[in-house]
């Protein structure tokens, strides 16, 4: 099924390209697009600039100048949908021997900290138990990062907690707040304005500027969340800081 | 061995030509708005042209030279004077020490340029020194310049500069900022437009709101319709990128645009217009035309090879000049 996924390729303008499965997130196609993302990495010539992988995309952003060179007499677009579709072409039917890094992040569910738990176990007809238990029970995946530095949007949410973007976004969510929206959950690298259904406050640090790797997760991790405590909370944020 | 604020402006910054590499993990490239007036700064003393230059804003910082230095002021035209005495954009002046430049009046454009000989010694942060507002990474401290701020020159010599010169050669700039048209090409969602929308973005000006700033430029004007509702999943946008709002209006990602966004992508703005949409101004129109992505490919070469010819240009001038000297 997954091989010979139909896929589109269009221009970002004068210096970008996307290759694009199209459709909702899917994991299978998302693990192609990390596939392609690692092949794209080896292949990177000095004229790829960037190389964004989202839930059924990857984009090049690049240098015109220096594409033109490598494409002699065809455009630059030309050239890079050419090489696009050469290494599509390369990804190999099973792709569960790819290996992805598991990152373990405690989360502290305390209502304190969760201040939509109340109205999410309303609208589900859930205790707040049941909600934090369904929320852990599940592996999550990195399916890209965006929106703000080190935000990972990660799924799939189970139905049964799933739910919509607030109506009225919060003009300050804290840093390390854990959201959900739509059957995507996601954790707030820094203070912000934000639309997300916040069911608790992890104490890591998602986005370390002083770090070499800033970010904690990157596309294609496996994500587990934990519960703790708010004492534990407290311990392990005052250890952070 | 540098340049003090002596007054801050409203939005001055450290920038250069943008921080790649890091979108895959949401780091926005930022760097300069206007790419062209910083790649003619840096020509313009003889430098390389990654350097990083300052940005200024109107009303923009008043700089106390506390060493003598060769500069260039591109981009807009502020109405800058040394020491009371007007000032060129678009040409090297060579600055004696304790002067002062200030910036009396916006004339045209909406953002200055100024590059030093050598360059800033600056922060940098992932391979550049552009300021990330967000990460307070890069430039100074990753903020804005406020009173007192420092930049020190990379050029530790004394240039023995006694009088306030102008180099006698200058870049013509005219041919980027004659009107208002701004090149783009359909965006992927583009064919979702009503048709009476693709036609009204062509044959309607907008105007660049108030609510316009490094991240993107908000316009005003005719509504624009899709024909049928679209919800995407994120994905990788860019510098130029034309999304339409829920409130029919459209957005221009600029320099310090996110990396990603769910959107309509109803345009992208060729690369070769950017500069020219930098200097537009809040409250200030602008009128799209059409043009297609081979046109979009060939308008940039030509600029590039046209700063190239410029920039071989001003370093034969500048090795000459300093012989004879």
């Amino acid at each position: 099924m997954l091989q010979n996924t139909p896929y589109q390729i269009y221009a970002i303008g004068d210096q970008g390209i996307t290759l694009d499965y199209g459709g909702e997130m899917n994991e299978l196609l998302n693990k192609k697009i990390f596939q392609l993302y690692t092949l794209l990495k080896k292949w990177q010539p000095e004229a790829i600039l960037d190389i964004i992988p989202a839930y059924h995309s990857i984009s090049l952003i690049y240098d015109l100048i220096k594409v033109k060179k490598l494409a002699g007499t065809i455009t630059a677009y030309q050239f890079l949908e050419m090489k696009l579709r050469e290494i599509e072409a390369q990804l190999i039917g099973d792709i569960t021997v790819l290996v992805n890094r598991t990152k373990e992040i405690p989360v502290c569910y305390d209502v304190s900290l969760a201040p939509d738990l109340d109205e999410l176990a309303k609208m589900h007809q859930l205790s707040h138990e049941e909600i934090i238990e369904i929320h852990i029970q599940q592996t999550y995946r990195v399916y890209m990062i965006g929106f703000m530095p080190g935000f990972a949007y990660m799924g799939t949410v189970d139905d049964r907690i799933a739910s919509p973007r607030k109506s009225n976004p919060r003009l300050q969510v804290p840093a390390g707040s854990v959201g959900i929206a739509g059957t995507q959950t996601g954790i707030y690298p820094f203070i912000s304005p934000g639309g997300w259904q916040i069911i608790g406050q992890t104490p890591l640090v998602l986005f370390d500027a002083n770090k070499e790797n800033p970010t904690l997760l990157e596309p294609g991790d496996q994500v587990r969340f934990h519960k703790i405590s708010l004492e534990e909370f407290h311990h392990l944020k005052n250890k952070m800081d | 061995m540098g340049l003090r604020i002596i007054k801050a402006g409203i939005a001055d910054s450290i920038q250069d030509m943008g921080r790649y590499g890091y979108q895959q993990l949401g780091i926005p490239p930022g760097g300069v708005m206007d790419r062209i007036a910083a790649t003619i700064a840096n020509t313009l003393v003889g430098n390389h042209l990654k350097e990083p230059v300052l940005e200024m804003h109107f009303p923009s910082a008043t700089i106390l030279f506390e060493t003598s230095m060769m500069i260039a002021l591109t981009g807009a035209d502020f109405g800058a004077e040394i020491n009371g005495k007007e000032v060129l954009i678009n040409q090297p002046i060579l600055v004696p020490a304790l002067s002062e430049l200030r910036f009396t009046k916006k004339k045209m454009g909406s953002k200055v340029y100024l590059s030093v000989e050598d360059g800033f010694e600056t922060d940098k942060w992932l391979g550049s020194n552009s300021t990330s507002f967000q990460i307070h990474k890069g430039g100074i401290e990753g903020r804005y310049l406020v009173k007192n701020d420092v930049l020190y020159f990379k050029n530790k010599e004394d240039l023995e500069i006694d009088l306030l010169t102008h180099l006698p050669w200058r870049a013509s700039m005219s041919e980027f900022y004659d009107n208002n048209r701004i090149n783009f090409m359909p965006g992927v969602e583009y064919p979702l437009l009503e048709k009476i929308s693709q036609n009204s973005m062509v044959t309607n000006d907008f105007k660049v709101s108030n609510q316009s700033n490094r991240m993107g430029y908000r316009l005003e004007g005719q509504a624009l319709l899709l024909s049928i509702k679209k919800e995407c999943l994120s994905t990788a946008v860019s510098f130029g990128t034309i999304q339409l709002l829920p409130n029919a209006q459209m957005i221009v990602l600029m320099a310090d645009h996110q990396t990603t966004g769910g959107y309509p992508r109803i345009g992208q703005v060729a690369t070769s217009s950017l500069p020219k949409l930098a200097q537009v101004s809040a409250g200030e129109t602008i009128r799209f035309e059409l043009i297609t992505h081979e046109e979009a490919e060939t308008l940039f070469i030509q600029q590039q090879q046209n700063l190239q010819q410029l920039q071989n240009a001003c370093n034969f001038r500048l090795q000459e000049y300093f012989k004879n000297e």
